[in-house]
């Protein structure tokens, strides 16, 4: 247990901070506000983790956390939606058989490359596989698309999921986003550093484009929304006697000196807070399971001879090289398992949310703001990033109401009208993208290991 | 004449926007490469760099429309580039005096520098935002064509047209004059060479007496000019948009890598390269085929490859191509 013990004074501290901020949001705002926000917390904190696993173990440098997380997201929708049953009537032949001849292609195009591989005119074969593989795919794939998406498009219009629970889409999240990233991993590991950030830059903007684009199987920009959920509806809980009679219990002291119709609105109020409540604390309880065992098997990695070796090859690839680590190979290894973590999340994201909506994909919002979380958090410290992914959502979420009251008290000398005045309040939201980046810079400056550092180890 | 009338439709549709999109694309390219080759790192914050000159150009530009001078037929921008080029190149000389200068002190790794430079991004990003709003803004003004399509067909008496935006007549002129300066001072000017001795090899560089604050200081007015050029004339020619600066960051890097990393003249040919490919690859040849074949074998579908939304698919998928065949670019560039 030796990773308690120098930071362990730090990481107490900072997550009584922590805790005492949220304790804050709960008592000023609402518990209900309060809970959200600790669930989005747990989500960043994943995110942060899957992020570290990549930086603070290796440093690899992702740029397109965006995309696996998106990943993450689309398989929530194939594994929980119910299924189009017309869609897959009209279309789903032509689909399935579209992926059979692009499977074919693939494994022509693999032989092609085995069988002349070295060959000067290799890359020649390619493209005509390629081009083979094109013309027999479109006229498949075009009409069954056509049929799909003509399927009630106001309400479908795709082929729908699995139907299955939403849970499991956290694992298939996983198992997305780890082969989009063994396949960037493959072409750009082992080149320069900065190409892996280019690469990765690029497929999480394909990935995006794709999402939006491709409405037979996303909706694209008309979103999915109401997909199921793995915990109770508030008003199934309203509704039902035994959480009403036990919110009664509850708030038998607010409601004893009421009677008839004031005391039947008031439990009603309760009921309704209550529901909302109850139903956030399931999803804390989830999440945070899904969040203890990422945490611990990212510590018992860390701390075991895999977790060594990684630290071995982070600072010193050539030594480590030297001592017969295959340094490519561990790279990729790492890619991809920080990029199933971030998939979870994604797909995690979406099943709080019950919508999946690819036109709400930023850049910002899901690439950069993680990043924040593991440089301030502390990079290769596995509570760092978890405290990063609590601490930086929480700044992002009340950064908003702060910064408008800010430019509002500033400003407050102006006319209502005033044009200048107009101007910094509809900005004001824009002003947290260059706090959260200006916190970027100075910590990497000026406390490069973040608030809880990594540990360094005696033995 | 059917033949004809086909070769003027792919040039209004795919020759002159690709040159237009491919000079603007190498402008921004140049500055990649340049830091790069000086600095050693890729420069995530190209993009961003070119949405601050441009916005600087747009608010000069309303300025001087307040004020009431115009350049006639030619957008008024052209009057503002100068004073862009200035405020462009401050901001990249104090970005470079508050972050990256630590770094190249401490000899840190490229990976570092490109991180940081991942933060100055988003920080220009909200700085841009938080000026001018977040809304699209088009501050290009004078004549809109250099030759309109009814024009040119009573020119040439050919059914279909081929139109030239002044936009488009600019930036290819004017990327033209700049490559040709840019490449005059890089091979000429006692600056220059000394600009690419730095970038072959430091220590040497160095102990020719040359002045390593002096190269770097150099390089940033240079990168800015080229992105403050690149910006206003992409936001002329198809509007300013906050965001699309940032989704010109990955045809612009596709460029840089497909020419060669390090090498400006891979970056030149690496941004037509890209521009012809999205073109070539999204555009719709269902009237080209028409024109060109008997009315019997006429096409039925649009013969489009990949739909117009796929843009930034098609350089991605150049980008990996060349990674896995010849990661050095076209022009041998620098690799590990």
């Amino acid at each position: 247990m030796s990773w308690l013990h120098n930071n362990t004074v730090r990481a107490v501290l900072a997550f009584s901070v922590m805790a005492l901020l949220l304790f804050w949001v709960g008592s000023v705002q609402s518990w209900s506000v309060a809970l959200a926000i600790i669930n989005l917390c747990i989500v960043s904190a994943i995110m942060a983790l899957g992020v570290n696993i990549q930086w603070g173990y290796a440093g690899l440098f992702n740029v397109g956390i965006m995309g696996f997380t998106a990943l993450g997201g689309l398989a929530a929708v194939l594994v929980a939606h119910a299924p189009v049953a017309e869609a897959w009537r009209v279309g789903g032949l032509g689909i399935l058989a579209s992926l059979a001849l692009l499977l074919a292609t693939i494994v022509l195009g693999w032989w092609v490359y085995q069988r002349w591989q070295g060959k000067s005119y290799l890359w020649l074969l390619m493209t005509v596989v390629v081009l083979l593989g094109y013309v027999l795919i479109r006229p498949v794939f075009a009409p069954a698309v056509e049929a799909i998406e003509s399927v009630n498009p106001s309400r479908t219009g795709f082929l729908g999921g699995m139907g299955l629970p939403i849970v499991f889409s956290w694992l298939v999240g996983g198992v997305l986003a780890a082969c989009a990233a063994w396949l960037i991993g493959k072409v750009a590991l082992g080149l320069r550093t900065d190409y892996l950030a280019i690469a990765t830059l690029g497929i999480s903007e394909i990935i995006i484009a794709l999402l939006r684009n491709e409405d037979w199987l996303t909706r694209g920009v008309k979103n999915v929304t109401g997909l199921p959920r793995p915990v109770p509806y508030e008003v199934t809980l309203q509704e039902s006697a035994w959480f009403i009679g036990w919110v009664e219990r509850w708030q038998a002291e607010a409601l004893a000196g009421l009677s008839g119709v004031a005391r039947s609105e008031a439990l009603q109020a309760a009921v309704v807070d209550a529901s909302s409540i109850a139903v956030k604390l399931c999803y804390t309880g989830l999440f945070s399971v899904v969040l203890i065992l990422i945490l611990s098997l990212c510590v018992l990695a860390l701390n075991s001879p895999w977790g060594r070796m990684v630290r071995a090859i982070r600072d010193n690839e050539t030594a480590a090289a030297a001592m017969g680590k295959d340094i490519k190979q561990r790279h990729l290894q790492i890619f991809v398992l920080g990029s199933a973590v971030v998939g979870i999340a994604g797909a995690m994201l979406v099943t709080i949310d019950g919508q999946f909506t690819p036109g709400g994909y930023n850049p910002l919002r899901f690439t950069f703001l993680i990043w924040v979380m593991v440089i301030v958090g502390g990079s290769g410290n596995n509570l760092g990033a978890v405290l990063g992914g609590f601490l930086i959502w929480f700044m992002w979420v009340e950064a908003e109401p702060v910064g408008f009251w800010l430019m509002d008290q500033l400003t407050s000398g102006m006319a209502a009208d005033n044009a200048l005045r107009v101007h910094l309040l509809d900005s004001a939201q824009y002003m947290r993208v260059m706090v959260m980046g200006l916190l970027l810079l100075l910590v990497m400056r000026f406390s490069p290991r973040g608030i809880l550092p990594e540990q360094h180890r005696k033995t | 004449m059917d033949v004809l009338n086909a070769l003027v439709l792919l040039a209004n549709f795919v020759l002159v926007p690709a040159l237009s999109y491919g000079a603007q694309l190498a402008l921004g390219a140049l500055g990649v490469t340049l830091i790069y080759s000086v600095l050693r790192f890729a420069n995530f914050a190209q993009g961003e760099t070119m949405a601050f000159g441009a916005m600087v150009a747009v608010l000069l530009t309303g300025v001087l429309q307040s004020v009431g001078i115009s350049l006639g037929f030619l957008p008024t921008a052209l009057l503002t580039l100068p004073l862009a080029i200035a405020a462009t190149a401050l901001l990249c000389l104090l970005t470079d005096k508050w972050v990256y200068q630590y770094y190249r002190t401490q000899r840190s790794r490229p990976i570092t520098f490109v991180m940081a430079s991942v933060g100055v991004m988003f920080i220009m990003n909200g700085l841009v935002r938080v000026i001018l709003g977040p809304g699209d803004q088009y501050f290009s003004d004078g004549e809109r064509f250099i030759m309109t399509v009814p024009d040119f067909r009573v020119w040439t008496g050919l059914e279909e047209g081929l139109a030239l935006k002044t936009s488009q007549g600019l930036s290819i002129v004017l990327a033209l004059l700049l490559m040709a300066w840019l490449f005059w001072f890089l091979q000429k000017t006692k600056t220059g060479k000394a600009m690419r001795a730095y970038a072959d090899n430091e220590n040497l560089a160095l102990l020719s007496g040359i002045d390593p604050q002096r190269v770097v200081r150099i390089t940033w007015i240079l990168s800015a000019t080229l992105a403050t050029v690149a910006g206003v004339l992409y936001g002329l020619d198809k509007g300013y948009k906050p965001l699309s600066y940032f989704h010109l960051l990955l045809p612009v890097f596709a460029a840089v890598i497909v020419g060669g990393i390090g090498r400006p003249i891979g970056a030149v040919v690496g941004g037509f390269v890209i521009a012809f490919s999205e073109a070539l690859i999204t555009y719709a040849y269902k009237k080209f085929f028409m024109l060109l074949l008997p009315a019997e074998w006429a096409p039925e579908s649009l013969m489009q490859f990949l739909s117009t939304e796929y843009k930034s698919a098609v350089s991605f998928m150049i980008l990996v191509i060349v990674l896995l065949v010849r990661p050095t670019g076209i022009f041998k560039g620098k690799v590990i």
